[in-house]
């Protein structure tokens, strides 16, 4: 009944071509935007910050920057925890090196030099295909942590080992170091995530993105049409990185605060990103969102169900999470391979319909 | 002779020895991807997972002690008896195969016709799915795993070799035993696949599926016979490793060590898998022992990742793997 693209008529190619295109949608994106901004912050506290609200936006972030690269170029990853160490520590030696400038711009440069280290480790993309590409970026996750724990520059030679986020304002507020306030912090990553689904969306849908999914589709077939592998392929590797290493310089940040390299961006966080993109559908923004919220929830609603309803042992519930997580991923291949977004998707068709069945 | 060679020599035949290690596990990676075209991440699980069923089997343990006593408050864990190492290992062979039929009748069966990286994939999710329920099954708490394999220093390696250059090597026992189960396993492997009929039909559909179709072959027979021979090949690397570390969650990783052994080999050669693993595993332990000191160590991690990622640079389907043919 609401759902209708019915009337709501074009008259520019501009007005054709937004990312929105049905006025409903629209709507829904603005109240969504409203709600982030001028809602939420003055609602939430420390717990519901930091249980979901800065793992969904900075996961959301990392798994937007993997789908890019998986979902829209087919190269897959197994490196992104490595990629978020990068952003993490590159974060850090801007933070600690020059203490004058805005927090802001050390994210967006963390992010930068990712994409530096992210072509870098995609070079061989060109030789090496599929499943060895794959592999081969365990290359990257490896290597960059092991790097970073055993190369004591990175982590200024504290005895621990560890890096530490110092405090910095934006405009007077802290939004690092203990001081934080939830809402502050809520609305730095919102702002960032924003940004970067911006950025992401418009470039998936310009030439670039067309180019990746050519590449995608038909690498071969792709390079006999005019599109330059090398650019192409490298191109994905750049953006890709550089969201996920944004992601990792607010996960270290804004999130943790003190990280160690091991723990917070081991294989596990790699598998987790990937995780994301498959559940909320390879090739979508929305999906990069949808796959983050529901991983983030699901530990969350597991051990609300668990531990405190059922009073079952920790342990236990951990282990479920991996049987769950394991099944849901399994069913999600063999019912949906395009993941939430796809029923999203399906869900939308249905509404233009409905309440009418033809 | 100086003695930074002979430490040199020691090193390069432990790291032998773990290479065999490392290409026992490869060898279940390239059987399924052989047979199915699957690249089975889950292999490592999977070797865990053998190896915590056979000392739950040994020990008596009842199976989801732990979510039984949580769901209806009892205190039980043991049924009281402990079976014999064989009869265990048979055991647990029985439920790898049930294991096998299961993943091929849930998982696999409904995937066909899927991109390979979506079946790569769906092992992810597998292996996490079988570490979940290995946990809950026989609880994941280190466990300690003796089949009677014999362990500890060689003494007749060490007296030969203190003889000759003054300085006895430390070569493991257990070591010794692995290397000797590789190489009979690998044996029977090759003359199953060249001689026995179901070995010829497997080789058929590792060819061409729709063709081995057509000549009466079941792929459903086949694949669940290939996925209970890495099942048996997961055991057997699990009897090792467990034997060797203990039975824990870090064995799963091993599947880790054997993904570039695989991209060095090759991911359809069984003698790259051999091969490979051997290069890796000397590879590794001579740069630890050469280079490792100056760079803070544990450069193991990482090294046999970036050794295969070099060497694919230069050939990109590996030393022994089939030539890469791309058609439009």
């Amino acid at each position: 009944m609401l759902y209708r693209e019915a009337g709501d008529f074009k008259t520019s190619y501009v007005a054709d071509s937004q990312t929105f295109p049905i006025k409903f949608d629209r709507y829904r994106y603005y109240a969504v935007l409203i709600i982030g901004f001028a809602f939420i912050p003055f609602v939430i506290n420390d717990y519901w910050v930091n249980a979901i609200f800065l793992p969904f936006l900075i996961y959301s972030i990392a798994a937007i920057g993997l789908n890019i690269l998986t979902g829209y170029c087919g190269q897959v990853s197994l490196g992104t925890g490595g990629f978020m160490a990068v952003g993490a520590y590159a974060c850090y030696k801007l933070m600690t090196a020059f203490p004058e400038v805005s927090i802001l711009i050390h994210v967006l440069l963390a992010g930068g030099i990712t994409a530096g280290v992210g072509v870098l480790f995609g070079l061989p993309s060109l030789r090496i295909k599929g499943f060895y590409l794959a592999v081969a970026t365990l290359a990257a996750q490896f290597f960059l942590v092991w790097l970073f724990n055993r190369v004591p520059w990175f982590y200024n030679y504290s005895a621990s080992g560890q890096i530490n986020a110092p405090e910095r304002t934006m405009f007077g507020v802290p939004v690092t170091g203990p001081e934080t306030a939830a809402w502050a912090a809520y609305l730095f990553c919102l702002v960032l995530t924003v940004f970067c689904a911006l950025i992401a969306r418009n470039l998936t849908r310009g030439m670039m993105g067309r180019k990746w999914m050519a590449i995608r589709d038909m690498d071969i077939a792709a390079e006999i049409i005019g599109v330059n592998p090398l650019m192409a392929k490298l191109s994905a590797f750049a953006v890709s990185s550089f969201f996920v290493g944004v992601a990792g310089a607010l996960f270290f940040a804004v999130y943790l605060g003190a990280v160690e390299v091991g723990e917070a961006f081991g294989i596990t966080k790699s598998f987790l990103v990937l995780f994301m993109v498959i559940i909320g559908g390879l090739g979508s923004i929305f999906g990069s969102f949808a796959g983050a919220a529901f991983l983030v929830l699901l530990p969350v609603v597991l051990k609300l169900v668990g531990v405190d309803l059922l009073g079952w042992p920790t342990d236990l519930v951990a282990h479920l999470q991996l049987i769950i997580v394991g099944a849901l991923i399994v069913l999600f291949l063999i019912v949906e391979p395009h993941g939430l977004a796809q029923l999203w998707r399906v869900a939308k068709e249905k509404l233009r319909l409905w309440p009418f069945p033809h | 002779m100086p003695e930074q060679l002979i430490w040199g020599m020691e090193v390069f035949f432990n790291g032998l020895m773990a290479g065999v290690l490392y290409a026992l596990v490869a060898l279940g990676f390239v059987l399924i991807f052989k047979a199915s075209g699957i690249f089975n991440y889950a292999q490592g699980v999977m070797a865990l997972f053998a190896a915590l069923t056979l000392v739950g089997i040994m020990e008596g343990q009842v199976p989801f002690a732990h979510l039984i006593n949580a769901i209806f408050g009892t205190e039980i864990h043991h049924f009281g008896w402990h079976v014999p190492g064989l009869l265990a290992i048979l055991l647990t062979m029985v439920v790898m195969i049930a294991l096998a039929w299961a993943v091929n009748q849930f998982i696999f069966r409904h995937l066909v016709n899927q991109e390979p990286i979506i079946l790569f994939m769906a092992t992810i999710g597998l292996a996490y799915f079988l570490e979940g329920v290995g946990d809950i099954m026989w609880g994941s708490d280190i466990k300690k795993l003796d089949v009677g394999l014999p362990q500890g220093i060689n003494g007749p390696i060490d007296e030969l070799t203190y003889n000759i250059f003054n300085y006895g090597f430390f070569i493991d026992n257990l070591d010794l035993v692995a290397t000797l189960v590789a190489a009979l396993l690998v044996i029977a492997l090759v003359i199953f696949a060249q001689y026995s009929k179901q070995g010829r039909a497997m080789r058929a559909v590792a060819d061409d599926h729709q063709a081995a179709l057509s000549v009466g072959i079941s792929l459903n027979f086949i694949w669940v016979m290939v996925w209970s021979l890495a099942g048996f090949v997961a055991l057997v690397a699990g009897i090792m490793w467990g034997t060797k570390s203990g039975v824990q969650f870090s064995l799963s990783l091993i599947a880790l060590k054997a993904l570039p052994v695989l991209m060095l080999g090759g991911f359809t050669s069984i003698p790259g898998a051999i091969v490979g693993g051997l290069i890796i595993g000397v590879g590794e332990k001579l740069f630890e022992f050469a280079v490792g000191p100056m760079v803070g160590g544990a450069t193991e991690n990482w090294f046999a990742y970036v050794l295969a990622l070099l060497f694919l640079v230069f050939r990109p389907q590996g030393l022994f793997g089939e030539k890469i043919i791309e058609r439009v």
